[in-house]
């Protein structure tokens, strides 16, 4: 699971949104509160350091070598 | 009498008359027949009210036009005559076409959209919806160009957890429309490519006429990848751009639409763990609650009252006892105390009894003479009773 959190941002936002959900609508009990707050914060944190370490990569496809591939 | 020619005799002089005569012409007319053959080479005739003329453009001299030409549109071609000899005809060699004016393309652009609309093209089901945040983001122009500049400074900034891959290509000019469909379909061969632009920057009619073609809006319409189009200004309007799933009015504005901004998405994060911290000291505060009211309700209360019942029994059976025992050691006091003088008095009698007696004047006992006031009574005290004197009267 912290591969895939890495790989994907998204996902991982839209797990931060899910728990947002589930503690906002009481229906889990103490523990299972504590267990996804924690989840949630340590979510963020990764979020907001991928994001704040990431780099734009520009990779350039070229058409020959793509079609004599395909040939 | 003039000299009997053959047939090929004739034509060749016609031939030859008629392409020394018309080497290089521009000849402005209307297209009809217009057919692009499979080898390449361009047929068409072109006409006006009264006459027509056949017209052939070789591939490679058909390639440098910028646009596809369509029955109906009004073009200036140059080029020269020839003859066919074996069919005993002319034609034009057009050269090079453009067209009448920009009222040919803005037909042009009309009559395609039209076609393109009827077959369902542009239809509001067939858009794809443009992902939130995008891992790859597929680009379709020149990588050297201002729009590609654009895009990659913006997407560093605004998102720059995305990948761009651009698929370079002619956006103008010689070949770009069969170039564009290429770049797109390639990209199209990349499943993880989420979303792609496809666009240039602003440019003139004829600059942007690439993606008015019939085989790029094709193209973008069998994009899997949804297509955000991006041509020229706000202003410009393309084929491409009815047949995008999201139509952008700028580069810029294309990979703004593609990508989230990390500024946001910074403020969704801290507004996150702000807000479940919050929601968190909340659900605590309520079980502390829940707790508190178990332990103040009645059930929880029983063994303390009974504890402090008892403490205030024992309390009140302490202090009774308390004030017996103060009592007695009062009333033995006092008993003391009568018993104290009575010895105290028992001592003076004593003295009496043997005949002494003392002096008391203004209930003072007088054991000096200076300090009795002989103008004042005093009292003699004897044992067995006390006799009252009047003091003497001043000078007597």
């Amino acid at each position: 699971m912290g591969k895939k959190k890495e790989n994907n941002f998204e996902s991982s936002l839209s797990r931060l949104e899910e728990i947002s959900g589930q503690l906002e609508s009481g229906e889990v009990g103490l523990e299972e509160s504590i267990r996804l707050y924690e989840e949630g914060i340590e979510l963020a944190k990764i979020c907001y350091s991928t994001l704040k370490n990431a780099e734009l990569k520009v990779t350039e496809l070229k058409k020959q070598l793509e079609e004599n591939i395909k040939q | 009498m003039s000299e009997i020619l053959s047939v090929s005799e004739i034509t060749g002089l016609v031939k030859q008359t008629l392409e020394n005569e018309f080497d290089e012409v521009s000849v402005i007319g209307e297209i009809s027949n217009f057919k692009a053959h499979v080898s390449g080479h361009w047929y068409f005739t072109l006409k006006d009210s009264n006459a027509q003329i056949n017209c052939t453009m070789w591939r490679g001299l058909n390639s440098y036009v910028f646009f596809t030409p369509q029955d109906g549109m009004k073009i200036i071609t140059n080029g020269k005559i020839s003859v066919y000899p074996p069919r005993g005809s002319y034609q034009l060699d057009v050269k090079s076409m453009k067209p009448a004016g920009v009222g040919e393309l803005q037909a042009a652009f009309e009559k395609l959209k039209q076609k393109l609309f009827e077959e369902g093209l542009f239809d509001e089901e067939f858009k794809k919806p443009i992902p939130r945040y995008p891992q790859k983001i597929g680009v379709v122009t020149a990588i050297d160009g201002a729009a590609f500049q654009d895009i990659k400074s913006i997407a560093a900034r605004r998102y720059p957890l995305a990948e761009l891959v651009i698929a370079s290509c002619r956006v103008q000019g010689e070949g770009a429309a069969e170039d564009i469909v290429k770049s797109i379909k390639l990209l199209n061969q990349h499943k993880d490519i989420e979303v792609m632009i496809v666009g240039r920057g602003g440019g003139s009619l004829e600059d942007l006429w690439a993606f008015n073609e019939e085989i790029v809006a094709r193209a973008i319409f069998d994009s899997k990848i949804p297509v955000i189009s991006a041509v020229g200004h706000e202003v410009d309007f393309t084929i491409a751009d009815f047949v995008a799933d999201l139509r952008a009015a700028t580069p810029s504005a294309a990979i703004e639409l593609a990508t989230p901004n990390q500024d946001d998405l910074f403020g969704y994060i801290s507004e996150f763990s702000y807000y479940n911290s919050q929601k968190m000291i909340e659900i605590l505060r309520s079980y502390r609650d829940e707790i508190t009211s178990h332990i103040t309700s009645y059930g929880f209360r029983m063994p303390q009252d009974f504890i402090r019942n008892k403490t205030q029994l024992l309390d009140s059976i302490l202090y009774k006892f308390s004030n017996l025992a103060d009592n007695k050691i009062g009333n033995s006091r006092s008993r003391v105390d009568l018993l104290e003088s009575k010895i105290k008095a028992m001592s003076v009698d004593s003295v009496l009894k043997r005949g002494f007696s003392y002096i008391k004047q203004n209930e003072r006992v007088i054991a000096r003479k200076k300090n009795l006031t002989e103008s004042d009574s005093f009292t003699i005290k004897f044992f067995d009773g006390e006799v009252k004197i009047d003091g003497k009267e001043k000078g007597k």
